[in-house]
């Protein structure tokens, strides 16, 4: 029993460990595309050298993370197998046509993104520019069908019977679970403010080390702009999340806001620390948790004590904090979008601040914390099942041994691979800085690179 | 054919890309490898990074799809492979992971001595994946995988003579097939002397092949006699299509004929995959679980389906076109390798 319990120890900290790394790079795949679709739009609407300088080297860094983000994937899709075994086996006839499909757009994305990549040289611009395009809508596609099945594992339905083997499916009831109306715009919005944040992040870093050339203000105006516009969205959708959390997942819900009894008027706490008799230190707003559920403090929000302790998540403490660091982090940045509306309403520019530019650099960190943030309120949150009210997580995971030594092997691996990511990505944008004052590498220009011999002529 | 049937189909036109495609990927890490040091190596690498560079995602998805495809197709027959071949299955993923970094990271280490470092990684892990997964094949073959959540042996489930022969025909099957497409490519770039280079390690690799395969045969009859009947049975048409175009691909290679090479040496692997599906009918781990009582219910198999004919109809044209740009030289980054006369 004791080896059991160590063996779903080592399989949720591998899987928390990979997701957690693989979700930055899918962000990234969903939303640097459009980011480098917008400035290569640009760079062609208004002939605009600076603007197709950036879609070009984004591209770049969009092939490098690109390719790393699909070996975090397919190592996921390992897992599925390795580490839950139980899960796959029993379900997954129910949701993996969402995968299959998933398979359809990543396929797409793969092949344009080779295309758009390699591609600057010998196609004619718009050309190009329209191959970037599918690379954008198999992205959303990707993200929707993905998400929906964390979707489905929260609220599973299209299934029977409801304990034993599956014997009949219904696919629709399966991809059009009750949760992906608002998980799935929720994730797709945090892959845009995430990427948008982290892009313009790199460029305020450029700029208060004293670049204010048009290609910093460029590459910082695009992707803030960008995330700016999700941000205030992403609150409003996050916050109709947590209202259909609290109705469908009630004790989930209960959790992430440490609400011990099931009662009305239910204060709010903002930090603090949970144990069984209440919460200990933190700010509360009595009256406010049971508002932001119903609209009234009279409104019953269920607690804990509805299930037995068995059937709760663990570390409460954690997703209670894991909860308000996202919420948190999300008015702050919405603070900084103001900023940035306003001064471009008041001087059509962003301000020019280092004020400004400080928050702009460690958005970007920000932003990737209350994503982790989040997917740790959905995951820990759905604990101790693995598909709600239907699986526990330890009847999913394997009977094979030596997850551990995975797991470690694993950690030295991702951990090699994100320094070798961050570093060949550094070492990129030293290479272009240098390239700037030669002034070399213009897209679609006739000095981009001497056209290609017909085969067989010696160069 | 029933529905379930159809699905296995299309499971094995996955493995099929993948052990064509994928394999050839892995086999040129393999070429990448034993270029040699310095000098020596540089231009059939340079060669080997032109011709990948704009295709190996595309090529690693068949796997992704192949393994969606058998949770969603076969639950079961996915659980008891995962559990019993943790093992192998995780070395083979750890294979992709150092290979797929490799690739991502070639094109930015421009300093010799990360490239150099990139080459080596790139290199062996090209071995651990085709090998390890030859002997999960050999693992199902030899009927060493029960139905259940770890209900086999961890270890000798897949250490055993039949997946340690599967898995070296797997290496050698990729190195023939990425050299013979080697050729083609080292004549797009015009460079007839790389053109000769691997022509001349088609020839080894497709004798090592052979030899591991004649092997397996031998193998098999002791410890797959049902998979080995099968083939001897409903599938030898398949099996001698496989020879003839095996030997054909010797004959031209020696000859110095390259017109068909690369057709037939793919028809040679496609028909021993196909043959070795056939063989095992109307299982899908021989003797231990079939197709029709692994399979999900209707509704799950008709969506899959459904699936793979909109992938068909907007994937493989998309895929062409892919090729086409990269076969007409309009899509590249990496440098095409310098002309040379010799090494």
């Amino acid at each position: 029993m004791l080896t059991l319990a160590s063996n779903l120890g080592a399989a949720r900290s591998q899987m928390a460990f990979t997701l957690g790394f693989h979700i930055i790079l899918a962000s990234l795949g969903v939303a640097l595309p459009a980011m480098m679709l917008i400035a290569n739009y640009r760079g062609l609407r208004r002939d605009d050298q600076d603007a197709l300088r950036l879609a070009r080297r984004w591209s770049k860094a969009v092939a490098v993370t690109f390719a790393v983000g699909a070996v975090t994937g397919t190592v996921l899709s390992f897992e599925f197998g390795l580490l839950w075994p139980g899960f796959t086996g029993r379900f997954g006839s129910v949701f993996g046509v969402l995968f299959a499909i998933e398979g359809i757009f990543f396929f797409l994305e793969a092949i344009f993104i080779a295309v758009y990549i390699f591609g600057w040289k010998y196609l004619s611009p718009w050309a190009h520019f329209w191959a970037g395009v599918p690379v954008v809508i198999a992205g959303l596609g990707g993200a929707f069908s993905v998400v929906a099945v964390n979707s489905w594992m929260n609220q599973p339905q299209g299934f029977s019977p409801a304990s034993g083997t599956v014997t009949s499916v219904d696919p629709w009831k399966v991809i059009f679970n009750p949760a992906v109306p608002y998980e799935v715009p929720h994730m797709i919005l945090a892959a845009y403010l995430v990427t948008g944040f982290l892009v313009a992040s790199i460029y305020a870093v450029g700029m208060l080390r004293g670049r204010r050339d048009r290609l910093h203000r460029l590459g910082l105006l695009i992707p803030l702009t960008v995330a700016c516009i999700a941000t205030p969205i992403q609150f409003a959708v996050g916050d109709t999340a947590a209202r259909a959390i609290a109705h469908d997942q009630p004790v989930k819900f209960a959790a992430m806001e440490c609400v011990q009894q099931t009662s009305t008027d239910v204060t709010e706490y903002l930090g603090g620390r949970c144990t069984s008799s209440g919460v200990k230190g933190g700010i509360g707003i009595p009256g406010f948790d049971s508002f932001l559920v119903g609209w009234s403090t009279s409104t019953q929000v269920t607690g804990l004590d509805s299930v037995p302790p068995d059937d709760r998540p663990p570390a409460n403490t954690m997703l209670h904090w894991a909860f308000d660091s996202m919420v948190g982090i999300c008015s702050v940045l919405i603070l900084l979008a103001l900023w940035l509306g306003i001064g471009w309403w008041r001087k059509r520019d962003f301000p020019q601040s280092r004020w400004f530019l400080r928050a702009t650099a460690v958005s970007g960190l920000a932003a990737v914390v209350a994503l982790e943030c989040g997917w740790i309120v959905t995951e820990v949150g759905r604990q101790p099942w693995v598909v709600y009210n239907m699986m526990r997580t330890s009847e999913a995971v394997t009977q094979a041994h030596g997850i551990w030594v995975t797991f470690g092997l694993i950690v030295g691996l991702y951990v090699a691979l994100g320094a070798t990511l961050i570093i060949s990505l550094r070492a990129m944008s030293r290479r272009w800085r240098r390239d700037d004052q030669e002034l070399d590498d213009v897209p679609y220009g006739p000095e981009a690179g001497p056209a290609p011999g017909p085969a067989g002529t010696p160069a | 054919m029933s529905e379930a049937e159809a699905v296995a189909g299309v499971l094995l036109v996955g493995a099929t890309m993948y052990a064509v495609f994928g394999g050839a990927d892995f086999g040129a890490g393999v070429w990448s490898l034993l270029a040699g040091r310095g000098d020596r190596g540089r231009r059939p690498r340079a060669l080997i990074d032109w011709a990948i560079g704009p295709v190996w995602e595309a090529n690693h998805v068949w796997l992704i799809f192949t393994l969606v495809v058998l949770w969603t197709g076969f639950p079961t027959a996915f659980e008891s492979l995962f559990s019993t071949l943790f093992i192998p299955l995780s070395l083979a993923a750890l294979g992709i992971v150092l290979r797929g970094s490799g690739f991502a990271f070639q094109h930015t280490a421009r300093r010799a001595r990360g490239r150099a470092f990139a080459v080596r990684f790139f290199g062996l892990a090209s071995l651990l994946t085709p090998f390890f997964m030859g002997t999960v094949v050999g693992a199902i073959a030899g009927e060493r995988v029960p139905v259940g959540n770890d209900a086999g042996d961890l270890v000798t489930s897949w250490v055993n003579p039949l997946s340690l022969v599967l898995g070296a025909l797997f290496v050698a099957t990729g190195a023939y097939l990425s050299a013979v497409f080697l050729v083609s490519e080292a004549r797009r770039a015009a460079t007839p002397d790389l053109e000769r280079y691997f022509a001349d390690r088609a020839l080894g690799a497709a004798l090592v092949a052979g030899a591991l395969a004649v092997a397996g045969l031998v193998v098999l009859h002791e410890d797959g006699r049902f998979v080995f009947d099968g083939l001897k049975g409903d599938a030898l048409p398949l099996v001698i299509a496989s020879l003839v175009c095996g030997i054909a691909v010797l004959v031209l290679l020696r000859r110095g004929g390259r017109r068909g090479v690369r057709p037939l040496a793919v028809g040679a692997v496609v028909a021993v995959i196909w043959a070795w599906g056939i063989a095992q009918h109307p299982y899908l781990l021989p003797q231990v679980l079939t197709i029709d009582a692994a399979a999900a219910p209707g509704t799950t198999l008709t969506s899959v389906l459904i699936v793979f004919g909109v992938a068909v109809v907007v994937v493989l044209p998309a895929l062409g076109l892919l090729f086409t740009l990269v076969q007409r030289n309009l899509v590249e980054e990496t440098e095409r390798p310098a002309q040379g006369s010799s090494f």
